[in-house]
């Protein structure tokens, strides 16, 4: 077996592994931290494909935003943690694997590089050679994709204004900020009090 | 090197997408900047702009064109056509009644357009990609449109279950998709064709090719994929309820069509099982389940179901005609039910709108007009002749027949007897009941809106018929 294969497996078992894990886990906190999991690992297969900007904006985008803003959101649920928290060492393990999985990848590719030397090109199956990835995508992008491109910034549009219509509401009584009403303040409605000290207002 | 404007009259076949999409940001903005009375001036602004949009598509440039991801046919500017007329009707009764449904925001009629482009660019597609993006850009509108009166908690759950079971059959549609692609390296439909009739029957293929299926079953609700419909549509405020049930379903019928006869004719049998079996489902579900709801629109969804089981009886027959009946079916189911719920959102009085059947009691009685009316849309809806109805299960069932589908064909006679007998007991509610309650004079636009679908449906056979026909036949054509 060679060594794309062999890490091709390893890395789709794992994402599938850790999906299944998603849905399953009763914690939504380990929900998210084996999304994570999952999302690095495609990363991982992205970067055998080839692709390796894509999968550097995988982990920057899905797992350094999106998941921890998924973690943000859990955390304001309204999840009985001291609930959740009662079996930590039954829990623990779950995090162990996760951690254990995670070091032993990176050591994995950290380490063959110095095993086996050539097995850094040999993982690596460019497209084209002489094309960078960022150039390659862009060209087809903007090109031929145009379409595609501009109906997913609609699709974008309508999550917006989707966002807005549901959840922005006009309450009477709220104090907001007017900023015209700020500036346009004169000197007239202001009062300078001159308290003596230690006896207070 | 193309100069700029040659490179924009190149696009013509998509002029009238573009133009919707330039629109419904202008509109946007007219809404944030237009305070007083945004909503109502927007919205017959929308009704504008979609009309102009219609009228491009009917002089529209056929082609192929973003790499062959967007195509422009004779079936195509059928469909959309049609399309568009279904969201400028359940537009237009929206004027009067936004304020009662809470629909009186202007950021309603954007989305009702964005919503129409999407369909267009799902009647459009000619690529697995395109077709996925038209059909999000569709369903996401129509999410936020069934919740928007979001105090409302019911109207809130029909929203949330749409969007959960919505993202579901998106999912299965994707995963169909990746499996297509994967099997045949292709994700433009007419090259997936060629893959498919290259190479031996691969059940790569097959299982991608039900799980399409699968998801597109979800968006024109056929049976065993309807759960959601009487929910999301008794959530709904009914004007949202009539779109629903009209311009989408059409938009989702002529996708599956594209899909099944550009992409996979050359394995058209293993197609046609599925599509005889949803289509059975459908009609007889449908017929059965209907008979026991007393709201209006649980009933009407029942019915849209059915419908939908009707128009695959034509689609399962897998030629000329059977496209070309589906194509007429929809689009007189179109007109009749956004006649229907002209019809019911006209019923209104100080309590408020009709809502079950029992509200309908004695209507002959004082509002006549809009009963007769009524019982006209349920005649054609169960498909006694010579209302529009009948000949739209004419031609489905003729193309059955015609390829030898006979038990199909006579379940769905049988299906459209049993459905008989829900559509009937309106009429005979309305007709032979006491007057339980007085309605007042309805708005004039929702009278003309009654009055023109009616118009159609009766004179059907005189008028619309035979140029329908004629139409339907060339746009069924240009997929052979």
């Amino acid at each position: 077996m060679t060594l794309p294969l062999f890490f091709f497996y390893l890395f789709s078992a794992i994402v599938v592994a850790s999906a299944l894990m998603v849905i399953s886990s009763r914690n939504p906190v380990h929900s998210v931290l084996f999304l994570i999991l999952a999302f690095v690992n495609a990363a991982g297969i992205f970067l055998l494909a080839g692709a390796e900007f894509l999968a550097f904006i995988l982990i920057v985008v899905y797992v350094g935003a999106v998941a921890v803003l998924f973690l943000f959101v859990i955390m304001m649920l309204d999840v009985d943690f001291a609930e959740l928290r009662k079996g930590v060492m039954q829990h623990a393990p779950v995090g162990i694997i996760v951690g254990l999985i995670l070091l032993l990848e990176l050591l994995m590719v950290a380490g063959s590089a110095f095993i086996v030397p050539e097995a850094a090109g040999a993982g690596v199956v460019p497209i084209d050679g002489g094309v960078e990835n960022t150039r390659a995508i862009g060209r087809v992008l903007y090109t031929n994709y145009i379409y595609l491109f501009q109906a997913c910034g609609l699709v974008l549009l309508v999550a917006m204004i989707g966002a807005i219509v549901l959840t922005l509401r006009h309450k009477p009584n709220v104090k907001r900020q007017d900023i015209a009403k700020q500036v346009a303040r004169t000197r007239s409605g202001v009062e300078t009090v001159r308290i003596e000290s230690g006896k207070g207002l | 090197m193309m100069s700029e404007f040659s490179g924009f009259a190149s696009l013509a076949p998509a002029w009238p997408e573009m133009l919707l999409a330039a629109g419904a940001l202008a509109l946007l903005m007219v809404g944030v900047f237009a305070r007083n009375e945004a909503s109502r001036f927007v919205t017959i602004l929308a009704i504008g702009l979609l009309a102009v949009a219609g009228a491009m598509v009917l002089f529209s440039t056929q082609g192929a064109i973003f790499s062959n991801g967007f195509i422009n046919d004779e079936f195509a500017r059928f469909m959309k056509a049609f399309v568009i007329a279904g969201s400028i009707l359940a537009l237009v009764l929206t004027v009067s009644t936004a304020e009662d449904k809470g629909l009186n925001k202007f950021e309603y009629p954007v989305l009702v357009v964005l919503s129409t482009l999407g369909m267009m660019m799902m009647v459009s597609a000619n690529d697995l990609m395109s077709l996925y993006v038209g059909l999000e850009l569709q369903s996401l509108a129509l999410y936020v449109v069934a919740a928007f009166r979001r105090e409302n908690a019911r109207a809130a759950e029909a929203g949330l279950k749409y969007f959960v079971l919505g993202a579901l059959s998106s999912g299965l549609l994707l995963y169909g998709a990746s499996l297509v692609y994967g099997f045949t390296g292709h994700t433009q439909l007419d090259r997936i064709a060629e893959a498919v009739a290259m190479g031996e029957r691969n059940v790569g293929v097959i299982f991608g090719l039900v799980f399409l299926l699968a998801g597109i079953a979800f968006k024109i609700s056929a049976v065993p994929f309807h759960m959601w419909t009487p929910d999301v549509y008794e959530g709904a405020p009914m004007p949202v309820t009539a779109f629903f049930a009209s311009a989408p379903k059409v938009a989702a019928v002529a996708l599956l069509i594209r899909v099944v006869f550009d992409a996979f004719e050359p394995i058209a049998r293993d197609w046609q099982q599925v599509v005889i079996f949803l289509s059975i489902a459908s009609m007889v579900l449908a017929s059965f389940a209907a008979i026991g709801q007393n709201n209006l629109k649980r009933l009407l969804a029942y019915s849209s179901i059915g419908h939908v089981g009707f128009a695959l009886v034509g689609l399962s027959a897998g030629n000329l005609t059977g496209v070309e009946g589906v194509a007429i079916y929809m689009a007189i189911y179109l007109t009749m039910t956004i006649g229907t719920f002209a019809c019911i959102l006209a019923l209104r009085n100080a309590d408020g709108y009709a809502e079950s059947i029992d509200d309908l009691a004695g209507l002959s009685q004082n509002r006549p007009f809009v009963a007769g009316m009524l019982a006209v849309f349920m005649f054609s809806l169960v498909g006694l002749p010579p209302l529009a109805g009948f000949f739209a299960k004419w031609y489905v069932f003729l193309a059955a027949i015609e390829a030898q589908l006979f038990v199909l064909a006579v379940i769905g006679m049988l299906a459209s007897a049993v459905s008989a007998f829900y559509y009937l007991r309106i009429v005979k509610v309305m007709y032979f009941d006491e007057p339980t309650r007085d309605y007042a004079v309805p708005a004039i636009e929702i009278r003309a809106v009654v009055a023109l679908t009616g118009f159609l449906i009766v004179t059907y056979y005189f008028t619309v018929g035979a140029p329908l026909a004629e139409y339907a036949h060339n746009a069924a054509g240009s997929l052979f």
